[in-house]
């Protein structure tokens, strides 16, 4: 029985974690700016690649990973600057445009660095505890991704950057008249939400496989907590992430993975229909 | 009117929307801590002007000289951190931020002494001290004209462009509103430029005004002359 309960709990926390670190970088992007990224899962794919490689040069882990968030940072504000920003007003351009950078990438790498690197040890080791065995630093993950939660609800509530954002959501022309430099907030938004896809590309770089096309292994998911979480990622990801993590847990444990995965996609397809503004849109229901 | 003198110079400003010419030759000034009236009737281009004067919509063709420099290719933005504050028709505060959200933003221009400059924004409209932390979203359209007014105070402007500050407003609100945006020019030496159709307002607020009919400036009248009523049908009536 308990072994049962510990088992759940842990599976539900490591689900949790890989929907939120998965979805939070799309979130901002969508949520912030109304752009679809496609390319999302390659920025995950680009942290992992810069991560690996740094590490096994002989950088410290936690370095590498913050070096390879900051590299999807910053070619996510490249590429904002040469090609979303003239897009931001056709909505269908940006998706065919992303899903080109997302080819383009995955197949260049495959070209370049080949089709997989050594990877990384996961770091930490385990323990046994009622007769399973866990892994330390899948337990870590879920407390990072609720700091990251937290961190992303501090910037964008309580510092004059988060402030000025929001303003240029809500009204980009007012903000401009204000003296907000409204070219600058999107691109840094979006250099905000690559480098957070980049984090969680770092942060599973140990736990699995790096190979060109890992980022289709978040993709599926980090849609997923989206269109359930809706347009408002600080209100939306948590409990879209719990309620999804919750489900898949339940079907996972009791009828196995492939039920699990099912049940996942199933619980989207109803929440679109009673939902079609996602839990976040639903919590802000007659609030403008 | 020597170029000292001046905050604001507008030679045939021309601009549109796509192909549709909407102000089709402009020429006005506008002198240092002065209160200038546009008037004119529904659908002339007042707006259109404002916000061309801003920066948010393009001129095709003339020019806007602003405290001695050339604006006219400028940036919204860029133009508010010069020191033009723009308080648009509809009010146009952030709904979804808080009243104190709202006047930071206003604060993005600011630079030194914006303490200050609160303390003067919360003496002049003290409804927005009390509702500091309610969404601005919920309040009456008399609060947030104020409270867009405070925003663009907090920038530190010299020249404040009032587009229809009156709409939608109870009369007594419009009065004090119009008396507050009087002191305003008198303490703080704030230029002021205003479009509007009441004639209440215009007649307590402007020491000067323009009328505009169909993309132009074709008459300056003195407020006084506003008091006599064929005047005000002549400029004003539909």
């Amino acid at each position: 029985m308990l072994a049962t309960v510990i088992g759940f709990l842990y599976q539900f926390a490591d689900t949790f974690a890989f929907l939120i670190l998965s979805s939070v970088g799309l979130a901002i992007i969508f949520g912030m700016m109304g752009v679809i990224n496609l390319a999302h899962g390659e920025f995950i794919m680009c942290g992992a690649y810069v991560t690996v490689l740094t590490a096994r040069a002989g950088l410290p882990l936690p370095l590498a990973m913050v070096l390879g968030a900051l590299t999807a940072g910053i070619i996510g504000m490249l590429i904002e600057y040469f090609v979303i920003r003239r897009l931001y007003t056709r909505l269908f351009d940006s998706i065919v445009a992303t899903w080109a950078i997302s080819l383009i990438a995955t197949q260049g790498m495959l070209i370049v660095v080949g089709p997989s690197i050594e990877g990384l040890k996961t770091p930490f080791g385990s323990f046994d505890l009622a007769g399973l065995s866990f892994s330390w630093y899948r337990i870590l993950l879920p407390v990072i991704a609720l700091l990251i939660l937290g961190g992303i609800y501090w910037l964008f509530m309580k510092t004059p950057f988060g402030v000025r954002a929001r303003a240029t959501i809500q009204n980009p022309s007012m903000a401009r008249a204000l003296g907000v430099d409204t070219d600058r907030v999107y691109a840094l938004t979006f250099g905000l939400g690559a480098a957070l896809a980049g984090l969680t590309g770092a942060l599973y770089a140990p736990t699995m496989t790096t190979v060109p096309t890992m980022g289709s292994a978040f993709i599926v998911q980090s849609f997923v907590t989206v269109v359930v979480g809706g347009a408002d990622v600080l209100l939306g990801a948590a409990p879209a992430a719990a309620v999804l993590a919750f489900i898949q847990s339940v079907l996972t444990a009791s009828y196995g993975q492939l039920i699990g995965q099912v049940g996942l996609l199933l619980t989207v397809i109803v929440v679109v229909r009673v939902l079609p503004k996602g839990i976040s849109g639903w919590m802000l229901r007659g609030s403008n | 009117m020597s170029i000292e003198h001046t905050i604001l110079d507008v030679k045939d400003l021309h601009a549109g929307y796509g192909r549709t010419p909407i102000l089709q030759g402009i020429d006005f000034r506008v002198g240092r801590g002065e209160i200038v009236a546009i008037i004119g009737r529904n659908g002339v281009g007042k707006s259109t002007l404002m916000k061309s004067l801003i920066g948010l919509l393009p001129s095709t063709r003339g020019g806007i000289t602003f405290a001695g420099a050339d604006v006219t290719r400028e940036p919204a933005n860029a133009r508010a951190l010069r020191g033009i504050g723009y308080i648009p028709q509809g009010r146009q505060i952030f709904p979804r931020l808080t009243v104190r959200e709202n006047l930071m933003m206003g604060r993005t221009i600011g630079g030194s002494g914006r303490e200050k400059l609160l303390d003067l924004v919360l003496r002049y409209f003290p409804i927005l001290e009390s509702r500091q932390d309610q969404k601005a979203g919920t309040m009456s359209g008399g609060e947030q004209q104020q409270l867009a007014i405070g925003r663009a105070l907090i920038g530190n402007p010299y020249l404040m462009l009032l587009d229809e500050p009156s709409e939608g407003i109870q009369p007594s609100i419009v009065q004090q509103i119009a008396r507050n945006v009087r002191e305003l020019n008198r303490e703080l030496g704030l230029s002021v430029l205003f479009v509007e159709q009441n004639i209440d307002m215009i007649l307590s607020m402007a020491q000067r005004c323009y009328v505009m009919d169909k993309g132009r400036i074709v008459d300056q009248v003195a407020p006084a002359q506003l008091a006599d009523d064929s005047v005000v049908r002549r400029y004003l009536a539909v």
